[in-house]
């Protein structure tokens, strides 16, 4: 569908939309400190500042980036929180002379104590926000810790444990790094303000300029480009570029055009969110885990952006997929003087799951079993309760992935067999299991009430308008075959409406593995309503066709528009965080087979083994498609993707030194699609499965170089430099370089 | 400086400084957009074009450098709206997610299968290591090639 444009080169992107006359190409003055006060800007006299167009706070109506708080401006004014915060905008229509204008802008600020990492955060002798630098707290508990006084309650049942064993497990910045950087093309005429551009939530830009802009609604058009990848990184920030775009654009009344270069893409714009985690447990001897305690502190970044929902997240995924009589789950979120962290694949949980992996790794170490075997025995199933006491009730698919992935990689036998050592390569191999909740958290999608319609159009078509984002996911062809099953048509006969905020309703964000599983449902309930009323008016002779065109001809149009609405059964109470997380999760088990050369500590994956739960595959080959770049975006944090930082700086924001995987970095996958389908998911019960393989990656493959060397690593990134300390000072002790 | 060019079959002459870099003429003056530029510096790939048959970043190369030489862009590969059997493979087999490394990628497979009929894992891998794609895990980009590969060997040699 979509991918005859993409193979012909003829899909347009931000960059390839045709120049209009008098446009500008904009740019961004950042700060060069990470915390400060501004005192003043200086616009150099000795400059022609003819042709260009500077914005500056001053010029912002409201200055605010509409999100959860109100915390982050749309320029800096008075105050600088991260050495990439944006403080005047510059326009001009030739770009040579755009890079003079920049460097002719003297900033003057006076520089104050930056909190740059998540410890000196947390001991607070430098306040950069609120009290204690402490944005957001959650607690979950569960048994014995569903106390006032929780903290003893858990310490009490963990000591009445046979085995406890307790760790610290941290985890990384990561770039999103898709390959089309942000771009936004903006301009204003009669009909209010339009942007376009990459972005894969059109209603969050919509929201962000009613605040800042203080417009109506129908004054605001926000339109999505073919957009060349997000993975989140283009959930919230877009408001931000979209927002620089439009105040350029007002300013000089011309169109302008936004687009960052790699450099300042990496640099200023949301990363995957630190995170350290402590954890103790207690289990029976026998490996029947019984008690869990745990800690996770995450690094908002320089403002709230949507942490609050990250850490939610990824405190809801801090238990794995495992059943713990007693929990006590603890969540914390803490401002840094570093650009603001934001959405990335998984959100939150790819950060605790590894953590609570490695624990059972360990736990695992401790008892003298295979981690596997242990992870196996106490994996959920249905019926059992989560750590916010959810009552699991089917779709539960954890022991069939654990057991396909187990027999298809042989990972038993290659276990007891030990390394294969060859010369100087070590191969091991390592599993993780986990799962990931489908749709927006407990009464998320309640509050969200996502829309979509389905029109009928002349000759019988279908077409689709809805505010889900296809950036490279498969959104367009995944809900055409979804309308076409709906209705009794060919997927030819669907058409999918660009996502413009002026044509489309709101569906809710393209985020949080929602899209083909809720949103996805509606367009198959308005797809079916609207084949219904035709095949009502179908005389006995007609062809759909015909009765279509007569229906449209009587009624002039024919449009169904559907509202979500949740399973009635789900029950969440935000305060004490208890009840359904989420309606169904996806499950997985992950093995990886690596190679460690044992002189320079270079791993390589060979191959890696998915066992995916999805419920079911609307289109298997872009579900595989889903589990393979996801599983390979997690094999990139765990083994090199690193931002290396210096005094707030961004060291290596360029991709020659951010290293992603390459085709020859790249394992063999072996991807098993398991359907435990969904009742209310549509095409026969599809789960949410976007973010699902970003979780369990990076646990599998530091197994696997534990099986393999002996060396067990609890922080990330698995560097070969950090592995050989680790092997100096011995398998267990490890520590941060 | 005056510079003729043979692009996708058509003579071209462009009046440029020769500093000027390739991708800039084609996606400027030449109005040939399925180049992208992902990163500016050679390593992303997204700019893959062929060069007298060798596939090279576009970003790096100085229009200077091209003066008779014969450029394909990915706009070159398909005869109007008839997809080649690579570009059918690569939207058939989900070897094109978000579609922004396709443009280069299909130029690295095209120039490896005019040079091997039967290329091996190994050999398709190696043929696309400049060129990255942050969707796939390159999984269904190889097989892609190689059913392309399958499928330019059938056509040549008809059916058997």
């Amino acid at each position: 569908m979509d991918g005859a444009a993409k193979v012909l080169g003829t899909a347009q992107y931000v960059d390839d939309l045709s120049a209009k006359d008098g446009e500008l190409h904009g740019a961004t003055v950042r700060s060069a400190v990470a915390r400060g006060r501004i005192r003043g800007i200086a616009f150099d006299e000795a400059f022609d500042w003819s042709g260009v167009t500077r914005v500056t706070a001053k010029d912002v109506p409201e200055n605010i980036v509409q999100l959860i708080v109100d915390d982050q401006p749309v320029l800096a004014d008075t105050v600088i929180h991260h050495v990439y915060e944006p403080i005047v905008l510059l326009a001009c229509e030739d770009r040579a002379k755009l890079a003079d204008a920049c460097a002719a802008v003297t900033i003057d600020v006076e520089p104050l104590d930056a909190v740059l990492d998540i410890a000196s955060s947390l001991a607070a002798k430098t306040v950069v926000s609120g009290e204690d630098n402490v944005q957001t707290r959650y607690l979950i508990t569960k048994g014995a810790a569903d106390s006032e006084d929780s903290e003893t309650k858990i310490d009490e049942a963990l000591a009445a444990c046979e085995v406890v064993v307790t760790g610290e497990y941290s985890s990384h910045h990561q770039e999103q790094l898709y390959i089309e950087t942000q771009g936004m093309l903006a301009w204003w005429d009669e009909a209010g303000v339009h942007v376009t551009g990459s972005l894969q939530c059109p209603y969050y830009v919509h929201k962000g300029f009613k605040r800042a802009f203080g417009l109506e609604g129908d004054a605001i058009h926000v339109t999505q480009a073919v957009t060349g990848g997000g993975f989140g990184g283009k959930e919230e920030y877009p408001t931000i570029i979209a927002l620089h775009a439009a105040l350029l654009a007002k300013k000089s009344g011309r169109h302008v055009r936004m687009i960052y270069d790699r450099t300042e893409d990496i640099q200023a714009t949301t990363k995957r969110h630190p995170a350290a985690c402590e954890i103790s447990t207690g289990c029976d001897r026998d490996g029947r885990l019984r008690v869990l305690k745990m800690r996770a502190v995450f690094d908002a970044g320089a403002y709230v952006t949507l942490t609050p929902v990250v850490l939610s997240r990824g405190v809801l995924h801090a238990g794995g997929a495992y059943s713990w009589q007693d929990a006590r789950i603890e969540g914390l979120s803490v401002t840094t003087n570093t650009p603001p962290n934001g959405a990335f694949r998984g959100f939150g949980a790819p950060q605790t799951i590894w953590a609570i992996e490695r624990h059972l790794d360990r736990v695992a170490r401790e008892l003298g079993r295979d981690p596997a075997e242990l992870k196996r025995q106490n994996l959920l199933v249905e019926g059992d309760t989560t750590a916010t006491g959810q009552v699991l009730r089917g779709s539960v698919g954890g022991e069939e992935c654990a057991d396909k992935a187990f027999a298809s990689s042989d990972y038993f036998a290659k276990r007891a067999a030990g390394p294969v050592i060859e010369g100087r390569k070590a191969r091991g191999i390592g599993a993780s299991l986990f799962m990931h909740g489908g749709g927006f958290t407990g009464s998320g999608e309640r509050m969200l009430k996502g829309r979509v319609a389905v029109d009928l159009q002349a000759g019988g078509r279908l077409l689709i308008r809805s505010g889900s984002t296809d950036i490279g996911q498969g959104t367009e062809t995944v809900f055409s075959q979804i309308a076409a099953d709906a209705a009794g048509i060919d997927v030819s006969q669907v058409s999918f409406a660009v996502p413009s905020t002026t044509t489309v309703p709101d569906s809710g964000p393209t985020v949080a593995s929602r899209t083909v599983m809720v949103v996805g449902a509606i367009v198959e309930q308005a797809a079916a309503a609207v084949a219904a009323q035709v095949r009502a008016a179908g005389r006995d002779d007609e062809s759909w066709v015909d009765a279509a065109d007569r229906l449209l001809a009587e009624h002039g149009e024919l449009s169904v528009l559907k509202q979500y609405e949740p399973p009635s059964w789900v029950d969440w109470d935000e305060t004490t965080y208890k009840g359904d997380a989420y309606p169904v999760y996806a499950w997985s088990c992950d093995i990886a087979e690596v190679e460690v050369d044992l002189d320079t500590f270079e791993v390589r994956v060979l191959q890696f083994w998915t066992a995916a739960d999805v419920g079911k595959a609307i289109n298997p080959v872009m579900c595989r498609g889903q589990l393979e770049g996801g599983a390979l975006q997690a094999i990139g944090w765990a083994l090199s993707e690193d931002i290396v930082w210096r005094d707030g700086h961004i060291l290596n924001p360029r991709m020659t030194n951010y290293i992603v995987p390459t085709a020859l970095d790249a394992p063999r996958f072996e991807t098993i699609l398991v359907e435990c389908p969904y009742p209310h998911g549509p095409g026969g019960g599809a789960k949410g499965i976007g973010e699902l393989p970003m979780d369990g990656g990076a646990p599998a493959v530091a197994a696997a170089i534990e099986h393999a060397t002996g060396v067990s690593m609890d922080h990330l990134p698995l560097l070969p430099e950090r592995l050989l300390l680790a092997s100096m000072a011995g398998t267990t002790s490890q520590g941060a370089i | 400086m005056r510079v003729e060019l043979l692009v996708n079959g058509q003579e071209r002459v462009v009046e440029m400084p020769p500093m000027v870099r390739l991708l800039d003429v084609l996606r400027g003056q030449l109005g040939l957009i399925g180049a992208k530029e992902g990163c500016g510096e050679g390593e992303c790939g997204t700019c893959t074009v062929m060069l007298d048959g060798e596939p090279v970043n576009a970003c790096l190369v100085a229009i200077g450098q091209c003066n008779g030489r014969e450029i394909i862009t990915v706009e070159g590969l398909a005869e109007g709206e008839h997809l080649t059997p690579l570009q059918q493979c690569m939207a058939d087999h989900g070897g094109a997610q978000c579609g922004i490394c396709t443009p280069g990628m299909l130029i690295a497979a095209e120039a490896l299968l005019r040079r091997e009929r039967s290329p091996s894992d190994e050999q398709i891998r190696a043929a696309v290591a400049g060129n990255i794609c942050r969707c796939t895990g390159y999984q269904r980009i190889v097989i892609s090639i190689q059913e392309a590969a399958a499928a330019r060997r059938e056509q040549s040699e008809g059916p058997r």
